[in-house]
């Protein structure tokens, strides 16, 4: 679904910035978020303090990670938890699918997680008569529908509760149609309660696996988490490899960051920290627990100097929240399961520049993003490296398919520009005659598209270097 | 190919990359939270956790039992799971045979309560610990106190002695880990549970219990 070959990103912002109702439903939302994380971080000096701790501790399990990968494994097997690795998507949906049908499993209850996301899960088991259902409110709601997340915290953003309304009235059995908000959550708890007490397998994601205990975990509002991993016999995790840190005592600036930079709370309602299964004794929680380690192009974001700090990500979605592009567009726009300022890094990453890189291109560098990051990946110099690999950049060269965005007269634009850079005379002698076109300049080609939504450029009759060698310089 | 082959490769892979030694924060950088006085932690919890809806009520910790009989005959539920290995859980067996609630003890396997479980109007547990920092509960399910006992009933009450709050979340993993092992689950609990996915609207009672009240023992 996310990996079309034939994604068109401009025709997709065209349909996005069409639909005013999305423009509105995201302004809004995004408004309130942006204001509940200012207030959750009224000092800026102890703001800076926690993004310099939260940077160091992301990159000191980052400059472990083999190592702490490994020490995870041990003590999560230690802990009687079952540890998977899968290199793709599919090795990992596959992967899960083998669990599931080890228990006759044919319903699952899920909990949010990107990475299942990433590896088109639910898409997958239910081609294989696997129920995947989508148990947190937001992504209850976009699966009812047929709709993917248009952002990783709030999926169902792009839907005001109108559109709630109309999708809970069509697809649940006897639901009257009602926009009060309190009845739809009623709603969506009541048919979810009887799919958690009957579901035959939980799958969940991990904020944090912690390597020196072998702990996963897990952070939430709704308690659908904690339903997915302690109701069902068996629960299945599923990371991504970035999501280790090293001890316990890591956890309290990163939770810290990730709540208050996400939806603005000093702590989300639960703090689920998942050890081992069932142990001898205990009357409850799952008599299996499987952690599912995944790569899917991590390693290679890991070997670049430059691009390995987008792996310090904690996936808060400040930096779509206070993106001016990603605010006006919405999630959908991006065509990607991560959008916004991280989406455009990392996407062209894991499917290459030839098929997403166009989306580096949206952004106007204006570093907002960067401003709110909690861990300081520097968003803007990664979008300017993955644009200009998309140009083919010789020495430094690693994103898969990098050069893919060259074009013949791009190419020739640019040799025929230092081609003229190195002849000063020629140089001159072209900028009088431009000088001499003032505003005629034909507004075709690029120009014109340049010039659609900018002031056409007026050319001055002298150029700065003639006017100084004319009149000198006057020091006022 | 094998989860056996993907570790390797994966592992080899991370291996070839040699990243730079480890960072580390300038000290005028490093963050720690605030360590509030003794005095000042049940101040703050009771400030936070009322700030995310739950309901607290204080009492002395001589008169446990006459507050916790008032605050059965106010929420007035017909039923009452809790686990018997609770340090209340005789008392308790005691105050609610005079009472109008019927008890549920979890004293067997999920598979034979859940049904049971998913129908109780409330549950009462005990908490390990307070975190004054961020208002939270800290639950340590084990066999006789299991995990869903604060999940799925539509009440949790949560009994929680003033001296057991500790002042930071830092604090508070360390006593987790000072020991061998991590109990298998530990669950911290700040409130009734609650989402704002529609229209960044907040509404409580989603999946997890509607109301939390959390019986303070001063």
């Amino acid at each position: 679904m996310h990996n079309d070959p034939h994604f068109d990103f401009t025709a997709s912002l065209e349909k996005a910035l069409a639909d005013p109702q999305l423009g509105e439903n995201f302004k809004n939302a995004m408004t309130g978020l942006r204001g509940k994380r200012l207030a959750i971080f009224p000092d800026a000096d102890e703001l800076a303090k926690l993004r310099a701790t939260g940077k160091a501790v992301k990159a000191r399990a980052l400059s472990k990670l083999p190592e702490l990968l490994v020490r995870l494994e041990a003590n999560c097997v230690k802990n009687g938890i079952r540890v998977h690795w899968a290199q793709t998507g599919e090795e990992a949906n596959a992967m899960i699918l083998d669990i599931l049908r080890a228990h006759g499993a044919t319903r699952l209850v899920k909990g949010k997680s990107m990475a299942s996301e990433e590896t088109g899960l639910n898409h997958y088991l239910e081609k294989h008569d696997v129920e995947a259902l989508e148990t947190d409110l937001g992504e209850f709601i976009i699966q009812l529908d047929g709709e993917t997340p248009s952002h990783i915290i709030v999926p169902a953003v792009h839907k005001n509760k109108k559109q709630v309304a109309e999708t809970f009235h069509r697809h649940l059995p006897g639901a009257p149609y009602t926009e009060d908000v309190q009845e739809l959550n009623a709603m969506a708890r009541k048919t979810l309660r009887e799919k958690f007490r009957t579901a035959h397998a939980g799958l969940s994601g991990v904020n944090f696996a912690v390597a020196e205990t072998g702990t996963l975990v897990l952070v939430e509002n709704e308690g659908n988490g904690r339903m997915c991993t302690h109701v069902p016999p068996v629960h299945i995790a599923l990371m991504g490899i970035d999501k280790v840190v090293e001890n316990l005592s890591d956890l309290p600036p990163l939770l810290r960051l990730l709540t208050g930079s996400a939806t603005g709370q000093l702590m989300t309602t639960y703090l689920n920290c998942i050890t081992s299964p069932r142990r001898e004794g205990e009357k409850d929680g799952p008599k299996e627990v499987h952690l599912v380690l995944l790569d899917n192009g991590r390693t290679r974001l890991f070997a670049d100097p430059q691009l390995s700090a987008g792996l310090r990500c904690i996936r808060c979605g400040a930096c779509m929240n206070n993106c001016p592009v990603y605010v006006r567009v919405g999630g959908h726009a991006y065509g990607s399961v991560y959008p916004g300022p991280i989406g455009s890094v990392l996407t062209p990453q894991f499917e290459g520049i030839d098929a997403k890189g166009d989306l580096a291109g949206a952004s106007s560098l204006c570093g907002a993003c960067e401003e709110v990051c909690p861990v300081l990946i520097p968003l803007a110099e990664h979008l300017r490296r993955i644009r200009a690999e998309g140009q083919g950049c010789p020495d430094t060269c690693h994103v898969r398919g990098c050069g893919s965005k060259r074009t013949l007269a791009e190419t020739l634009a640019w040799k025929a520009w230092a081609f003229l850079e190195s002849n000063p005379w020629l140089r001159e002698r072209l900028l009088r005659l431009a000088g001499l076109l003032g505003d005629r300049i034909p507004a075709v080609g690029p120009l014109k598209a340049w010039t659609s939504a900018r002031t056409t450029p007026k050319l001055a009759p002298k150029s700065l270097r003639q006017l100084v060698r004319e009149e000198g310089i006057r020091h006022e | 190919m094998s989860s056996q082959d993907a570790r390797e490769q994966i592992l080899s892979r991370l291996g070839a990359h040699k990243p730079g030694p480890p960072p580390t924060v300038a000290p005028h950088l490093a963050w720690s939270a605030p360590v509030l006085a003794p005095a000042e932690r049940t101040a703050s919890l009771v400030k936070r956790m009322e700030a995310m809806r739950a309901e607290i009520r204080r009492t002395p910790e001589k008169k446990w039992k006459e507050a916790l009989a008032q605050l059965l005959t106010d929420k007035g539920p017909a039923t009452l799971a809790y686990g018997p290995g609770a340090w209340f859980a005789k008392d308790l067996k005691t105050l609610l045979a005079k009472s109008n609630t019927e008890a549920k003890p979890y004293a067997e396997d999920a598979e034979h309560f859940r049904d049971t479980l998913f129908g109780t109007a409330a549950s009462i547990t005990s908490v390990q610990a307070g975190i004054a920092e961020t208002g939270a509960l800290v639950l340590i399910p084990g066999p006789g106190e299991p995990r869903l006992l604060s999940l799925v009933p539509p009440v949790h009450i949560a009994v929680l002695r003033a001296s057991d709050i500790v002042s930071t979340l830092a604090e508070a993993l360390e006593t987790l880990s000072s020991g061998t092992t991590m109990a298998s689950n530990v669950v911290l609990v700040t409130g009734p549970s609650k989402t704002a996915d529609i229209e960044l609207t907040l509404a409580f009672g989603v999946h997890g219990p509607k109301e939390v009240v959390v019986l303070l023992l001063e």
